[in-house]
């Protein structure tokens, strides 16, 4: 499977990273070189293994479903490019 | 006074418990040491008041009967870390200026100990690189020098570079570092120090700032194997905040050091035998060998048969879970935000995730967009996950015929800046020993063995069976006992 430019673009909306015409056109040879070359695990016959989940075998631990933590909106919002009257400031949102 | 920067982990503890020197003298020390080595870059922000601080509270500890298992040692933390208070960057444009309003686990757990803190390491741009130089805040440079005095400038190796090269130039006596898929192994190897993955779980990942979560762990590297298992005693440990944490106490690993191997089988596995491998690093490995059968081990041939699919699988597994975990640099919550005139919330996120990420991170983050999309996902990333079965299955087999494996850590000595960064696929080959240990969770260590032609370090590797760091660190003594490297990895003084 080789990648276009019309792929690389497709991916760099779904990955919300903003790439001029020429960036684009500079990650097609390199995206190409590597997806060629991770195409190689095609070859190995997994019809019968079953994908890694957890390299170290661990069960999942639960805890009460308790609050036990929070009160800190003054540390949550402190490194905000933009927060005002305790929330985040975005653009407008019309949809 | 003039060499307590030589002095390594051990070392200080023991020097400044005996009343040789007090903490403040050592911090002093340090902190001049970093100052005048601004060449390296190692550091990003210098924070000599974290160690004179945590130095003084050492002194009145000692002067109390209250000592700490790290009481009197300054380190230094790789910017992946959290520290309150303390900008954390990731070595990324995107968080310049954040500053953590809670403490990574494993840093608290470094500071309950008594260890302070000469600075934030210098590394590759969150964690992904191979040489140092992907990093926002400029290259790293490594203190080594080729011997054929061309002067050119050599990576530190990555993505652990600004820790190697600080502790190889005696800025600190120690450091975190973080492995993904060899970045503590690596940069180890290529300036002469010793570095130790843990097991995946031992090291909480809270507080780390994320790459690949189910590989990523946090380890020590040091000028010895010793300096290692303190630094690795007082790192690890369960922590509820991380839902991969094991909850298993953490052996005193220091305590029962010895390089005694009688009784234990070194695996040699034959695929790592790669084409174009440097006979340097052969014949280092075969030195290796001779050493591990000296110390008493047995050597025995061994198969890995799915070693080939390592680097690739890891190229895809990576990069989609790293995609996944920098979703949320999106210019809202904290980091950098670029909002052009007029833009909307969509135009926001894009514009800040291109001015804020680096060429290699937004590649990454590509691959792995492109790999977790719809109608890709189950021939990349499912096929991946089942190769990565098949690799720690690879292992399991490997165990019934030995205890531990031996391998070189990397395919060359440092190169020089610049040589591999044009090629992102020759900088990932790099990777090729350290990152099938990494997919299988398994503990390696990186110790320094010899010196190749240039007069630059090499590493051998040490791999283990999930959870015995012991063995890794008993055949890291046993290389480092025989090696003599110890006493001579510093090198020449030009900055």
């Amino acid at each position: 499977m080789s990648v276009d430019s019309k792929t690389v673009r497709k991916i760099a909306s779904l990955a919300r990273i903003a790439a001029s015409d020429a960036e684009v056109e500079a990650m097609v040879p390199e995206l190409n070189n590597i997806i060629g070359w991770i195409e190689q695990l095609g070859e190995v016959d997994t019809s019968s293994v079953a994908p890694m989940t957890a390299v170290i075998p661990n069960v999942l631990r639960l805890r009460d479903d308790v609050v036990s933590d929070g009160g800190m909106r003054e540390a949550v919002l402190a490194n905000a490019p933009a927060a005002e009257h305790g929330f985040f400031g975005v653009p407008k949102v019309i949809e | 006074m003039s060499n307590l920067t030589d002095l390594g982990v051990a070392a200080i503890r023991d020097g400044f418990r005996a009343g040789d020197f007090s903490a403040r003298e050592v911090a002093d020390a340090f902190n001049a040491n970093v100052v005048a080595a601004k060449e390296l870059n190692a550091f990003i922000v210098e924070t000599p008041d974290h160690a004179i601080a945590a130095a003084e509270t050492a002194d009145r500890d000692r002067s109390e009967g209250n000592l700490k298992p790290l009481s009197g040692v300054p380190i230094g933390m790789k910017d992946l870390f959290c520290t309150k208070g303390v900008q954390t960057t990731a070595a990324s444009h995107i968080l310049e200026g954040f500053v953590p309003q809670y403490e990574s686990t494993v840093s608290s757990k470094l500071w309950a100990a008594g260890a302070g803190m000469l600075g934030k390491l210098n590394m590759d741009q969150f964690a992904m690189g191979s040489s140092n130089e992907t990093s926002y805040f400029g290259n790293v440079i490594s203190p080594w020098r080729r011997s054929d005095g061309s002067n050119a400038a050599l990576a530190p190796g990555g993505s652990s570079g600004g820790s190697s090269s600080a502790i190889a130039a005696r800025l600190c006596p120690a450091a975190t570092g973080t492995d993904t898929g060899g970045s503590i192994r690596q940069p180890a190897a290529f300036v002469g120090i010793s570095g130790i993955k843990p097991t995946y779980g031992r090291c909480s990942r809270w507080g780390v700032v994320a790459f690949a979560s189910s590989l990523d762990q946090a380890g020590p590297m040091a000028r010895d194997v010793r300096d290692c298992a303190i630094m690795l005693e007082n790192m690890a440990g369960f922590d509820p905040k991380d839902s991969t944490s094991l909850e298993i106490p953490v052996p005193n690993w220091e305590a029962a050091l010895s390089g005694d191997l009688r009784g234990k089988r070194i695996g040699i596995p034959k695929e790592y035998r790669v084409d174009n491998m440097p006979s340097e690093i052969d014949a280092l490995w075969e030195q290796g060998i001779a050493w591990m059968k000296d110390a008493g081990a047995e050597i025995v041939e061994i198969s890995l048969p799915h070693t080939k699919y390592a680097l690739p699988a890891y190229y895809i597994i990576a990069p989609a879970e790293a995609s996944s975990n920098l979703a949320r640099y999106d210019g809202v919550r904290y980091g950098l935000r670029d909002l052009p005139d007029g833009a909307g919330l969509q135009d926001m996120y894009a514009a800040t995730r291109a001015a804020g990420f680096g060429p290699e991170v937004k590649r990454r983050i590509m691959i792995g967009t492109y790999v977790l999309s719809a109608g890709f996902y189950d021939a990349y990333f499912t096929q991946a996950s089942k190769v990565r079965t098949l690799i720690a299955q690879d292992f399991d087999r490997a165990w019934e015929k030995c205890d531990l494996l031996l391998t070189p850590t990397a395919p060359s000595a440092a190169f020089a800046l610049g040589e591999k960064s044009a090629d992102p696929l020759a900088m990932y080959l790099n990777d090729v020993f350290t990152v099938p240990s990494s997919l299988a969770g398994l503990p390696a260590m990186s110790v320094p063995a010899g010196l190749d032609g240039q007069g630059l370090p090499l590493g051998l590797q040490i791999i283990g069976k999930a959870l015995d760091e012991q063995s890794v660190l008993n055949a890291g003594l046993a290389i480092e006992e025989r090696a003599e490297f110890v006493g001579r990895e510093r090198a020449q003084k030009w900055w």
